[in-house]
């Protein structure tokens, strides 16, 4: 998140678990590039394997949302 | 018309000319007496008037054959070699084609066609024949799926680029393309060597890069053609030193300002220009002044019988060079009422330049914002180690789509992969919207390539 923040000029803010998504400064574009990259680096899009995957509202469950993806 | 206002082939393949050959891998076949000589069966003399389907696994014969009849046949029909057989019906009963010269005639002998003429070497000696008819040449058109259209050209339409441009100075040239000869570009190049009174060297299907380049050298070749794809592979290939051409051509796709960098700086000492052409609206124009796009001043009626405007952003142009109808039952109308085609090739007014930035049916969709994969990868390919690129749409759940880049490193940047990353993302962030930066970007060895010579965009 680090990398897309520097390379789109966002000011991230410490990431903790309970930090809203909306309030990382991140854009959909940026969500987009960053669910992309972890496509690329972990094989896996938990956005788009499951049809009810809830949106995730904060850091934490944006982090969730890939752990309870099955291996 | 009068007779003699007919030209035809055979009328720039004098005997005077001596030392005149076309070539393949395999074979040289000398031009200087090739009028009273023959490629085809003793059939060859009921050909006349008939609606010929050129059907033949090499170019070599297929050049022959187009020497050999063009002026005695009512039409023919020049078949490249990645035609889907499953076409061939359609197109048959479209051109309404009547005979087949070929070198494979068996495959032809319960097909329904009345006359199967059988072409082959060597050439054998026979009567010269005289010109009977303006032949029409058919071209098939290179879209990328269903059944292609048939352009229909005359001779004169499609060496309209040629005699404007008069006839080469000093040692006659020795053309060679990378391109198929029974495509438009490569065509083009056929009719440059015939009309131009000089030699021909054709490529050859699966033939390794380095041994067509070493095969180019060996015949002297001065003059060569291809798509800025075919010229990118072959500068990444280094295979290019040693090969000196005089001129450099690059047309059928947007021949961006690296690529034509990247061959002044390969070819020292050749001219390189870039064409515009496509087998609809013919040959439009050509650039050598060594910058990408063209000079605005070519918008608006020209001498040379071509005349360009731009509506809603896409090229379009009327001219003598342009096929002068697609051919078929069901065919669309190739010209608008005032009869320009409309190429759909986009182009932008930058300063006193216009620039190509992409297909109009190319547009990739980003968000809702439209996008073309060409201007995208023209920034890309500025970076000194990047050969070449491809832009494309992927799926996203986020925004739907987002842009993704492919590229090939050259051998120095490979080792800089991260680097070399963030400096393209950079460079795209400087000059293009940000929906544009591509959002990864995947270093690989290779792009597909399609048989015409194009970049594969299996998402345009």
């Amino acid at each position: 998140m680090k990398e897309i923040a520097a390379e789109q000029k966002v000011n991230l803010p410490p990431l903790t678990d309970d930090l809203s998504l909306h309030e990382t400064g991140f854009d959909s574009l940026a969500f987009a590039i960053l669910v992309a990259r972890l496509e690329d680096d972990l094989g896996i899009d938990p956005f788009t394997i499951s049809e009810d995957a809830a949106f995730p509202l904060t850091v934490g469950d944006f982090v969730r949302a890939y752990e309870n993806v099955p291996a | 018309m009068s007779q003699r206002e007919i030209f035809a082939l055979r009328d720039y393949l004098g005997p005077e000319l001596k030392g005149r050959t076309i070539s393949d891998a395999r074979h040289s076949v000398s031009l200087t007496n090739i009028l009273s000589q023959t490629c085809l069966d003793t059939c060859r003399s009921k050909l006349s008037g008939r609606s010929v389907l050129l059907s033949m696994s090499g170019q070599l014969l297929s050049g022959l054959a187009m020497i050999e009849i063009d002026g005695i046949v009512r039409r023919m029909l020049l078949c490249p070699p990645d035609l889907n057989p499953d076409y061939l019906e359609t197109l048959i009963a479209d051109a309404e084609i009547d005979a087949v010269v070929t070198d494979n005639p068996e495959r032809w002998t319960l097909t329904g066609i009345a006359l199967v003429v059988s072409v082959g070497l060597p050439v054998t000696p026979a009567r010269p024949d005289q010109t009977e008819c303006a032949t029409e040449w058919l071209m098939l058109t290179s879209g990328t799926s269903g059944v292609p259209k048939i352009a229909g050209h005359t001779l004169e339409g499609l060496s309209g680029a040629i005699v404007a441009e008069g006839a080469a100075r000093g040692t006659p040239p020795v053309w060679a393309t990378f391109y198929d000869i029974r495509r438009y570009g490569g065509l083009q190049i056929f009719l440059r060597a015939i009309i131009g009174g000089g030699s021909m060297v054709l490529s050859e299907y699966g033939e390794a890069l380095a041994d067509h380049v070493a095969r180019l050298q060996a015949r002297g070749v001065s003059h060569i053609s291809g798509t800025p794809s075919h010229w990118r592979k072959l500068l990444m290939s280094g295979s290019a030193a040693g090969f000196s051409p005089r001129y450099v051509r690059l047309s059928g796709e947007i021949a961006d300002q690296a690529v034509l960098d990247g061959l002044a700086q390969a070819f020292p000492n050749a001219s390189v220009g870039h064409a515009y052409a496509s087998t609809e609206a013919g040959v439009g124009f050509a650039v050598n002044d060594g910058r990408e796009g063209f000079p605005a001043s070519l918008i608006g009626p020209n001498r040379d019988g071509v005349e360009m405007k731009v509506v809603d952003g896409s090229l379009c142009i009327r001219s003598r060079r342009a096929a002068h109808a697609y051919v078929g039952k069901a065919a669309a109308a190739l010209t608008d009422a005032d009869g320009f085609v409309d190429t759909g090739d986009m182009v932008e007014l930058r300063g006193d330049r216009y620039y190509f930035v992409g297909r109009r049916g190319g547009i990739i969709n980003i968000g809702g914002l439209k996008v073309h994969p060409e201007e995208i990868e023209a920034v890309i390919n500025r970076h000194a180690d990047v050969r070449m690129s491809r832009a494309k749409s992927r799926r996203s759940p986020i925004t739907g789509s987002i842009v993704v880049a492919d590229v090939i490193l050259t051998a120095d940047g490979a080792g800089r992969a991260k680097e070399i990353r963030d400096e393209i993302l950079s460079d795209c962030r400087a000059s293009l919207a940000s929906h544009k930066v591509p959002a990864v970007i995947r270093f690989v060895d290779a792009l597909d390539v399609t048989p015409a010579g194009k970049l594969a965009r299996s998402d345009a």
